[in-house]
């Protein structure tokens, strides 16, 4: 048992972080410790400026442009990104639909898609849960129909994150309406601009704009655009969702808020001395740090482990990762709002422009707090979660 | 960055819970509990027949020069079967004294004995309004000739009524609370001015209350400086709470595993309980925490090797809080899943519970350490 990162290690790290101190967009990173929404064009920029650097993709297999890096470096340059902090690589795209394209689709696929995937020259959302199928997914009823050289797809998705963006859609859609719920399902991508595909956006408590419904009416999508078997978009879907484990802790955001928490807190006063200074909010504080070490050590168990013994086998470990990250991501945000007090009331209805710079220090913090309500409900629910935990990991 | 055992260690952690396997099952536990002193001599002896005993001193004293991995790999084994013999105070923190503070004529004197398993050490520290800091020290270490003559009152310690030397932390010279002028002192139990008052503790432990008056002993008593030992006496509680730490993970293994096993065959309505969301969320939580503290107690375990003293005992503070949490809601809701059973001394699960809350308020409780934590700025 060892702590310490080997000197390649270290020299890693200040390798990444010298690299987003050169070219990280000021502007991107202020808006980011602000907690405000980024547009696409600064989303896309900086991405572009990650591909270019060769880390775009850095999880791939080498031959479709991944960095081959271990899993120790891939820690460590997620912590860097998130704490720095950057904006994280477009999930819908690296991390869902890429892996199921290079491990199940076929040659034209993978010389159509991944390319454009890893430059963010397509935009990729994510056609998973529907209204009447949320935590119980595989009841989704997205149809699509065969017809000569063409699936007819209709439904409804929903929760589709950033929809508003994207130029591809990966589906699932029921193409065997008679096979048991799980077993008549196919992994479908096509083109967000195909007639038929209707986009309306889901405000969200924090007055975002982040989700939107989806809708389909007779959509024409080429046969082609099945990714690997008909009716195994089940397997896939599983694939995808058990493919990002350790990312989903986001200790290095926690951190990063705790960073800004401090900050603020030696600022802003309570009974004529800076928070900081009452002992009861640093207890609380310091109550939340030593949570986020305990996750921190959690993840790198299991980073270890999997750089160790491969992905093959998850470490039991890695269903902490969900529940705690998205408890301690809430957290903060709390200890933010206590620490803004009465100031987190005014509503910014201009939203990000900068157009009310008196209350900009503390517009975004309570929209933050709502917007963060969600980490304990998408990604499986927590309460999915402590499921799976009392099924795969107890026996019960 | 790693967090599997080595080859040995592997085979250090198959010994040690194959040993206990054989001789270390609920039933023999309260028979040993009806020896003198609480705990028997027998396994005492089996553990140092195995070296566990002198794990972790030099080869040069005798030793086998394990490090902390190998601490943990012990007590969490020793927290698995519920032990009661006096592993802590005698290899972790007596023997802590001689390790980090010890004289080669103190080594000498007492490795043998502990090693061979003659005879066992106690640590006589906790004052009546001391409460968890160290540094609070009102028996007093006055000079004669070259000696020095000891006395005070020191409570709850444990294996007290057996060891065969004491640990006793004292002051040389300046005001209770001072953090200069305090000594740790060896003691023969059997010295003159000694006097005990033994009496069983909540968890199944043995301690003493111990009343020094005008006890003397050599110049060779004091381990270091008599009169500036504070740093030596952190250290070694500091490795006392890592140690303490990995036993609530052993204890916590096993509660949760008793709990879970039991929620699985005990019916209700027909069926399993274990069947019932309600208590399958429950048993997750249990895990969360389980694992959470895990995480924390190899933190610490590998803390302790910081060279920074600052930077090693907020580590250790945090891991101690990271416990107390977890060991806390663990504990509880083991009682809570068992039910009535639960409540009956008849029942294993509750001796750990009582085990779990004990470690709690030794060496620094929840509250204690977060405060600490908190004071030192945080760990980010």
């Amino acid at each position: 048992m060892d702590l310490a990162f080997t000197k390649e290690e270290q020299a890693f790290r200040e390798e990444v972080r010298q690299f987003f101190r050169d070219n990280v967009p000021p502007d991107t990173r202020r808006k980011l410790v602000e907690g405000r929404h980024l547009s696409k064009d600064e989303m896309v920029t900086w991405w572009r400026i990650l591909n270019k650097k060769g880390w775009g993709v850095s999880h791939w297999p080498k031959q479709y442009g991944g960095t081959g890096w271990t899993s120790v470096q891939h820690y460590i340059f997620n912590e860097e990104l998130q704490s720095y902090p950057a904006p994280q690589p477009l999930a819908f795209g690296v991390s869902m639909v890429g892996p199921v394209i290079y491990t199940f689709g076929n040659e034209e696929q993978k010389k159509q898609y991944l390319p454009r995937i890893a430059n963010v020259d397509d935009w990729w959302c994510q056609g998973f849960s529907e209204p009447g199928s949320g935590s119980d997914l595989a009841s989704l009823k997205t149809k699509a129909e065969r017809k000569g050289d063409k699936w007819i797809i209709n439904g409804q998705k929903t929760w589709t994150t950033l929809a508003q963006h994207a130029d591809m859609i990966f589906c699932l859609c029921r193409t065997d309406p008679s096979a048991k719920k799980q077993m008549g399902i196919s992994f479908i991508v096509f083109s967000m601009k195909s007639k038929g595909v209707t986009v309306r956006p889901i405000q969200t408590i924090d007055g975002g704009v982040e989700v939107n419904e989806v809708f389909f009416d007779d959509v024409e999508v080429p046969i082609e655009n099945l990714i690997g078997e008909e009716n195994k978009g089940w397997d896939y879907a599983k694939f995808l969702l058990g493919n990002e484990r350790t990312g989903i802790a986001r200790v290095g955001v926690s951190k990063e808020r705790i960073r800004r928490i401090k900050d603020l807190a030696s600022k802003v006063e309570s009974g004529g001395k800076p928070i900081i200074q009452d002992a009861a909010f640093r207890e609380k504080l310091a109550a939340c740090e030593i949570e986020l070490k305990a996750l921190e050590l959690t993840q790198l168990r299991v980073v270890a482990d999997e750089g160790k013994h491969g992905k093959g086998k998850p470490n039991p470990a890695s269903s902490v990762l969900k529940i705690k990250g998205s408890e301690i991501q809430q957290t903060t945000t709390e200890l933010l709002m206590e620490v803004i007090g009465p100031f987190a009331a005014p509503y910014d209805v201009h939203g990000d422009d900068g157009s009310n710079e008196a209350m900009d220090w503390t517009a975004q913090i309570a929209p933050s707090y709502f917007n963060n309500r969600k980490v304990s409900i998408y990604g499986g629910s927590n309460e999915i979660q402590r499921n799976i935990i009392a099924k795969a990991v107890l026996g019960l | 960055m790693d967090f599997d055992l080595t080859e040995e260690q592997r085979l250090l952690k198959d010994s040690v819970d194959g040993l206990l396997t054989d001789s270390y099952d609920f039933e023999s536990r309260k028979k040993y509990m009806n020896e003198k002193g609480g705990w028997s001599k027998a396994v005492w002896g089996k553990l140092a027949e195995q070296g566990l005993l002198g794990l972790p001193f030099a080869e040069a004293d005798g030793g086998f020069g394990g490090g902390g991995v190998e601490t943990m790999i012990v007590m969490e084994a020793l927290g698995k079967a519920l032990v009661l013999e006096p592993y802590l105070a005698t290899v972790v923190i007596g023997g802590g004294f001689l390790r980090h503070g010890g004289s080669d004529a103190q080594k000498a004197a007492h490795l043998p004995g502990i090693i061979d398993g003659s005879r066992t050490l106690a640590f006589a520290q906790l004052e009546k309004n001391s409460r968890y800091d160290l540094f609070d020290v009102a028996t007093s270490a006055k000079k004669k000739g070259s000696g020095w003559v000891i006395d005070g009152e020191k409570f709850v310690v444990l294996n007290g009524e057996n060891a065969d030397t004491l640990v006793v932390t004292a002051r040389t010279k300046g005001d209770r609370r001072d953090k200069t002028g305090i000594g740790a002192f060896l003691v023969p139990a059997g010295a003159k001015g000694v006097t005990k008052k033994s009496y069983p503790t909540q968890d199944g432990l043995h301690a003493a209350d111990i009343t020094l008056t005008g006890v003397e002993v050599g110049a060779d008593a004091a381990i270091g400086n008599p009169e500036d030992s504070l740093a030596l006496i952190e250290r070694v509680v500091d490795e006392a709470r890592v140690a303490l730490c990995a036993e609530a993970v052993g204890l916590m293994d096993e509660s949760l595993k008793t709990t879970v096993e039991y929620i699985k065959t005990r019916k209700q309505f027909g069926v399993a309980i274990g069947t019932f969301q309600s208590l399958q969320h429950r048993a997750s939580d249990m895990f969360v925490a389980a694992e959470q503290a895990r995480s924390m107690s190899m933190f610490a375990t590998m803390a302790s090797d910081f060279e920074d003293a600052h930077e090693r005992s907020n580590a250790i503070a945090a891991a101690k809080v990271q416990i107390g949490k977890s060991l806390k809601f663990v504990g509880q809701q083991s009682i809570q899943l068992h039910g009535g059973i639960g409540m009956t001394m008849e029942a294993k699960i509750g001796h750990y519970f009582k085990r779990l809350t004990m470690i709690e308020n030794t060496f620094g409780d929840t509250e204690y350490h977060q405060r600490r934590v908190a004071d030192a700025g945080g760990l980010i």
